[in-house]
């Protein structure tokens, strides 16, 4: 396969790593904001191969781990509607709820399907005129306009019986919030690869200006990760706050113009929770009123309850960057990726997930 | 869940594409992307639909940096 290989070369990323040795002095606090950033920097031993003043923070990167309670309820009160059949990405399934979760109802008898694409949605829908069909629409930027685009293709196809439940989430106003939270210490970000692809690398400017914090986007072969690092030493060394695109074959300054394009047709921004950091303006997805038809949640009254993160859980925090799973006092012990307790420790990007798979040698308790 | 993985594309039909990596085939949607890809082209695919095409030349170019700036330049041999 081209440029994977390339971007795994051993040597090339011993001298990248030595290039980041030699160019860095201050202490520094950068965080990755993808969930498959963090698997990545877990996987390939990145920590491994840094100076120990270089801490690498895992931020909301992935997308179920982001959904709050109240959400992943919602859709299990989906499931459990009379003849609905919902459909999810498989990373959803195990994310324990309030009281269950879309495993357990499956078992129990619900139909949950998971699905490969929302294309793989609108055939279930064709084939089962009888029946709803709900998509759990969980993701961010990269995510949402291929939600948008099955919705526009359902009004064209005149398929009245597909809807989606909206749950999608915005990166940069996140990066907005993190930087607002005294309580998150953080010098640089590393920004996500594919969000990027569609939003373009110009969108984290005016943080990068604001906060005076330096973005480089980053994708996700080990040199990809560890060229992104050199550029935020460098950047942190020299006191600039430059956004840089350290995965170019790939992302532009502009991004995905008509996937922006379908996005904004089909959804609007507006306030949304995210586990552990909050209520953050305008960094949700609605349907807008003109595709309300295909909004599960005017389709369906539900009557869910707010509920709160599981006693004991410390996700939020994790999520927020201002604790690491060996400080959660769940982390391997209850919470384990056989029996877990919280998202992180459920979603194959969770950053509880990737700690216990990989654990890294350089966490203190 | 934000997985996104380079294929290569085989086949263009309308607005959708067959795609391959490493024998795996699947069928994707160009519904999101614009100008499309042609046959032949890397991809990147999201969730089964195209977000964008890799950009040969500046793969290339950054492995050549790289090899600059560890001093092989002449060729690049990974």
């Amino acid at each position: 396969m081209k440029y994977i290989s390339e971007y795994r070369d051993r040597t090339l990323c011993e001298n990248l790593s030595e290039k980041i040795k030699r160019s860095h002095r201050k202490p520094i606090n950068l965080m990755e904001v993808c969930g498959t950033h963090t698997m990545s920097i877990a996987r390939n031993g990145i920590r491994q191969i840094l100076p120990e003043t270089i801490n690498l923070i895992s931020g909301p990167g992935c997308p179920v781990c982001v959904t709050s309670q109240y959400e992943i309820d919602q859709f299990i009160e989906l499931a459990n509607q009379k003849d609905v059949i919902v459909t999810t990405f498989g990373d959803l399934m195990r994310v324990p709820g309030s009281r269950s979760s879309l495993q357990k109802e499956r078992a129990n008898g619900a139909d949950v399907r998971v699905v490969y694409s929302t294309l793989d949605c609108l055939a279930i829908a064709q084939k089962n005129p009888a029946k709803e069909v709900v998509f759990l629409g969980v993701g961010f930027e990269t995510t949402a306009p291929t939600i948008a685009a099955a919705i526009l293709a359902a009004e064209n196809k005149n398929l009245k019986n597909f809807s989606v439940i909206s749950a999608h989430k915005i990166v940069p106003p996140a990066l907005v919030a993190l930087m607002e939270n005294a309580q998150v210490n953080v010098d640089g970000f590393i920004c996500p690869g594919h969000v990027s692809v569609i939003i373009g690398a110009q969108a984290y400017a005016p943080i990068a200006e604001k906060y005076h914090v330096p973005c480089v986007v980053t994708g996700f072969e080990p040199a990809d990760i560890l060229q992104g690092l050199f550029m935020l030493v460098e950047q942190f060394e020299n006191d600039e706050a430059k956004v840089e695109i350290a995965y170019r074959r790939t992302v532009t300054w502009e991004g995905n113009r008509r996937a922006m394009q379908i996005l904004d047709q089909v959804f609007e921004s507006v306030n949304a929770e995210w586990r552990g950091l909050g209520v953050i303006a305008g960094s949700g997805l609605k349907i807008r009123d003109e595709f309300s038809e295909f909004d599960a949640l005017r389709k369906f009254a539900l009557d869910v309850p707010y509920a709160a993160d599981p006693p004991g859980c410390a996700c939020g925090e994790i999520l927020a960057g201002t604790k690491n799973p060996f400080q959660c006092q769940l982390f391997g012990k209850s919470c384990t990726p056989e029996t877990p307790v919280g998202p992180c420790m459920v979603s194959s990007e969770g950053t509880c997930a990737a700690y216990f798979r990989y654990r890294a040698r350089d966490i203190e308790l | 869940m934000c997985l996104a993985v380079p294929m290569k594309v085989i086949e263009i039909d309308g607005n959708r594409a067959k795609v391959e990596m490493g024998g795996t085939m699947r069928v994707v949607g160009l519904d999101i992307i614009d100008p499309l890809p042609k046959v032949g082209d890397y991809v990147i695919v999201h969730a089964g639909f195209v977000i964008n095409i890799i950009d040969e030349a500046e793969a290339q170019t950054i492995l050549h940096d790289f090899a600059v700036l560890f001093g092989d330049d002449d060729e690049v041999h990974f």
